[in-house]
């Protein structure tokens, strides 16, 4: 049976469309209201909620806990103090990704790991004899994103004690009656937070938000309006930028953390002695540069944008809806040299732009390459450059 | 005696287009000067508290037509280029119904056909053709047009590829076009729509800004014009920019500035210089000398030739078509700060319905009746309002909770009959309010603030002559070959170094930019060629 999520009394009153989609089991709206793009601009205009409580989430406590994910997780989980948050990869021995996430540390011996799939059975085998706790509390907790240029103003009129926390911190608050944990994250790429609740508190806890938010013109925002935001945001997503090693059927399907763009989680390898499940793969990766890929930005060159469509008299299309497939990248002389598995027309960059992959000689800023595009049943290319991740950076997301 | 200041290039104005000429031009290399009269950039495009707490879009509200090349080539992302998508269009009728639009085509659908089953079909087909006349005469509006006067082979060659251009249309859209070029709003409307209100609602395009009925022959112009825009590349599709149209002026002022503009507030122009049938410089009103070799003004065509200089350098045919220019500004404004959004019986507790146009023109009958007044010399006792309550989509706009809403209005004719708008400024504010509440019961007592912008406070604050919110009437003779006048629609005048970028000259009025840009690829042609 699908499930609900804890807000489902209120998300489900607010869905106009009538359109779910499943998210790991549980009913996610695809987009509240006729216009998704209207959704997507209150993220970057005013700020929208989002439901995340789909998302695994485990709670890892003891006191070997921070010893046990320190072997596990490939970001230095040492360096993130009570009240912090890191976003993580954890790898496999022979260094490919199985997944990324958020962990959230609320004291020494606790932390709450967030995941795109299941990693119940991953985790406790590797626990061993060490002292620590590994519970499944998916189903115990609602997740409400804020996120937006007015996240803060508004939160802190439920919770005063949030307005400090940094970029990836925590803290315990309390909204309204009910106490919550509010963490500066998001996956949108702009300033926002999210709210941890416990499940019977969760439909009080969007009550007392919105009665706040509001007059903001703040709006449920569903799936579709998150996933522009991503990609303007740079952010990797499972099964579209990459797959989990555990379940792919070949290395062409795996990924390592430098290939995803991730390179920079394990920046402080040489001075950090840890072990940790996949660091030898992923040293000799480095060592020998047998990395195949980079993740890097796509920008399309709008003048040869309108040129491919202008030539079958059509309107150049600028659809803001993500496109998850992979359209094939060329270089000058037309040999393959990558692909995009995420692809949208940012409103904020006012481009077609791309998560892609290429080979690493390609991945320079500015290189020039060629996307495949279908017009009217034939394939086309048009001109395009690998640019900056992410696209949009505000300032606000981290002052 | 302050030492003369010299540059390369003077722009007089600093509405949007004296904003992007001085963009392009300093992005060139030129030493650049934009020059405004007020104290801030925007011209007519200008956001203002004028209210603690709400943000007027004093005059221009909306942005659709500004073209996508000068996003990009002015990088004006980098600098907080943001349109806002209007999800809406709310169409009330007189008697309590409405119709309500918005992005979703299905359900735009049934909306329509619960006030006609045709009508819901007629809507795409309708769609459809504007999309196809928008799209074929777009490489016409995005190219400087050819000097019609003129004998040169190259400007010949360039007329006959615009024949051949039209003669390569499919028959039907050409023809389409021309219904649209050259007919009224109400005849190609009613050829698609039996619903009063769709016809009025789409009638209200076709004679905004401009002193024409929507039985008017030339309305259909005006309406297709307004189609040119887009957002996002939605054909026609209109957006609020970020804190308003003054909020993208903002964007464009520091656009010019990254590439090295001056931007001079406060520096009104008092003439051009002009030396031996050239151009050499600007006096301000205080005296003050600035030397160029490049001139360029952006503002109206009445003011480029007959005000900013001695029309007496100028050839006698030019100055006479300059006078027969029309402008007879017929639109004002009417910005309210508001307590809440109106309420709208049927609808209460909802807002969804406030994040777009909402245009009070329900039917040609109504629009046709408010241009009766206007033809006789005085305002529309129940006039066409467009309103837009900014605040629903941007927050920026008001504190939270309250709302600011701009009207545009029609008709305001700049020559009242019997009465001047000083006297009348209160009594047309009140007439507009009073219409607002026969849709809204209850707005009056939600108003915090009001603004009454007249066609007479147009010209005085933004000097736009009589008014005229597109710089001169959208009328056939007043466009491409002939904006602003034949033989001077390539962006020069008969003063050497001299030149225009307003929206008087092609393509014309709305945000759009695309004289600026013009005038600044001649200026750098003319330059590149003289150091040949």
């Amino acid at each position: 049976m699908i499930r609900e999520t804890p807000f489902h009394p209120r998300t489900s009153a607010a869905n106009q469309t009538g359109l779910w989609s499943h998210w790991s089991g549980y009913l996610a709206t695809d987009r509240y209201q006729m216009s998704d793009k209207f959704e997507y601009f209150a993220i970057r205009n005013s700020a929208a909620v989002i439901d995340t409580s789909p998302l695994y989430k485990y709670r890892i406590t003891g006191s070997d806990a921070e010893t046990f994910l320190a072997g596990i997780l490939a970001r230095d989980i040492r360096k993130c103090r009570p009240g912090q948050a890191h976003y993580t990869v954890w790898c496999d021995d022979d260094g490919w990704v199985v997944e990324d996430g958020v962990i959230l540390r609320h004291s020494d011996d606790e932390f709450m790991l967030t995941a795109a799939e299941p990693n119940m059975a991953y985790l406790q085998d590797l626990a061993g004899r060490m002292a620590v706790r590994i519970e499944d509390v998916s189903d115990d907790f609602g997740a409400l994103a804020l996120q937006g240029p007015y996240a803060r103003e508004i939160l802190r009129q439920l919770a005063p004690e949030m307005e400090e926390i940094g970029y990836f911190h925590l803290i315990p608050a309390k909204v309204g009656n009910a106490a919550v944990t509010i963490s500066r994250t998001g996956y949108t790429g702009d300033l926002g937070y999210e709210i941890w609740v416990e499940r019977d508190d969760a439909v009080g806890v969007w009550d007392t938000l919105f009665e706040v938010a509001a007059p903001y013109g703040v709006i449920p925002a569903g799936q579709t309006a998150l996933l522009i935001a991503r990609i303007e945001a740079g952010l990797v997503l499972i099964d579209v930028d990459f797959h989990s090693s555990r379940y792919a059927w070949n290395d062409d399907q795996r990924t390592t953390p430098h290939e995803l763009g991730l390179g920079w989680m394990l920046r402080d390898l040489p001075s950090d002695d840890r072990a940790f499940i996949g660091r030898q793969a992923i040293e000799r990766e480095l060592a020998d540069g047998t990395s195949r890929w980079k993740t890097v930005g796509i920008m399309v060159d709008y003048e040869d944008w309108n040129r491919v469509y202008g030539e079958r008299s059509l309107i150049p299309p600028k659809d803001h809806t993500p496109e998850h497939g992979g359209m094939m990248i060329y270089d000058e002389k037309l040999e393959r040299i990558g692909y995009t598995p995420s692809f949208v027309y940012s409103p904020m960059t006012q481009r077609h732009v791309g998560i892609a992959r290429v080979r690493p000689e390609h991945a320079a800023l500015g290189t020039g390459v060629s996307l495949e595009v279908t017009i009217d049943h034939r394939y086309d290319v048009v001109k395009a450059h690998v640019a900056r991740l992410p696209f949009f950076n505000p300032q606000r997301k981290t002052a | 005696m302050p030492a003369k200041k010299k540059y390369d290039a003077i722009v007089i104005g600093g509405g949007h287009n004296g904003l992007v000429n001085g963009s392009y031009l300093a992005k060139a290399g030129l030493d650049t000067v934009i020059l405004e009269r007020r104290h801030l950039v925007g011209g007519a495009a200008i956001t203002e508290e004028l209210y603690p707490g709400f943000s007027f879009t004093t005059f221009s509200y909306a942005l659709s037509l500004l073209r996508p090349e000068i996003i990009h080539e002015l990088e004006l992302t980098k600098h907080g280029f943001m349109p806002l998508l209007m999800p809406s269009t709310f169409a009330p009728t007189e008697d309590g119904d409405y119709l309500l639009l918005g992005q979703d085509k299905n359900e735009n659908h049934h909306e329509i056909a619960r006030h006609s089953p045709h009508d819901a079909d007629a809507y795409d087909a309708y769609g459809h053709m504007m999309e196809q006349v928008v799209h074929a005469i777009r490489p016409l509006m995005d190219s400087i047009p050819p000097d019609i006067t003129s004998k040169d082979p190259e400007e010949r060659a360039r007329m006959a590829a615009i024949g051949s251009y039209l003669a390569d249309l499919p028959p039907g859209v050409l023809h389409d076009m021309i219904r649209l070029m050259t007919g009224s709003a109400a005849d190609i409307l009613e050829d698609y729509f039996e619903s009063e209100l769709m016809q009025g609602l789409h009638a209200s395009s076709g004679i905004i800004g401009t002193k024409v009925g929507p039985r008017s022959q030339g309305s259909g112009l005006v309406l297709l014009y307004h189609s040119f825009g887009e957002h996002d590349g939605a054909y026609g599709a209109w957006a609020f920019h970020k804190g308003g149209n003054g909020g993208f002026t903002q964007v464009l002022a520091r656009a010019a500035e990254s590439f090295g503009a001056e931007i001079r507030l406060e520096s009104p122009v008092d003439h051009v210089i002009t030396k031996n049938g050239r151009a050499t410089g600007v006096v301000l009103s205080d005296g003050t000398e600035l030397d160029a070799k490049i001139v360029v003004s952006a503002v109206d065509p009445r003011r480029t030739f007959m005000d900013l200089i001695d029309p007496r350098e100028l050839p006698s045919d030019l100055v006479e078509n300059i006078r027969r220019f029309k402008f007879q500004g017929t639109s004002a404004k009417v910005n309210f700060a508001l307590d809440g959004n109106p309420t709208y019986p049927g609808l209460e507790g909802r807002s969804d319905h406030y994040r777009g146009f909402i245009n009070l023109g329900p039917s040609l009958d109504y629009l046709e009746r408010a241009f009766d007044d206007a033809k006789y010399g005085w305002y529309s006792q129940k006039p066409y309002i467009d309103g837009c309550i900014q605040s629903n989509v941007d927050p920026d706009m008001a504190p939270p909770g309250k709302a600011v809403m701009s009207c545009f209005i029609q008709y305001a004719p700049y020559h009242l009959k019997d009465g001047d708008w000083d006297e009348e400024r209160d009594r047309f504010g009140d007439t507009v309010q009073k219409t607002l509440e026969s849709f809204f019961p209850g707005f009056s007592d939600l108003v915090l603030h009001r603004e009454v912008v007249t066609p007479l406070d147009i010209e005085r604050v933004v000097g736009l002559t009589e008014g005229n919110i597109f710089a001169g009437e959208f009328l056939a003779p007043q466009m491409f070959f002939f904006r602003p006048a034949p033989g001077w629609n390539q962006y020069r005048t008969p003063i050497e170094g001299y030149y225009q970028c307003g929206s008087g000259t092609h393509p014309g009025g709305c945000v759009m930019g695309a004289p600026g840009r013009f005038a600044s690829q001649q200026i750098l042609g003319d330059l590149a060629k003289k150091k040949r």
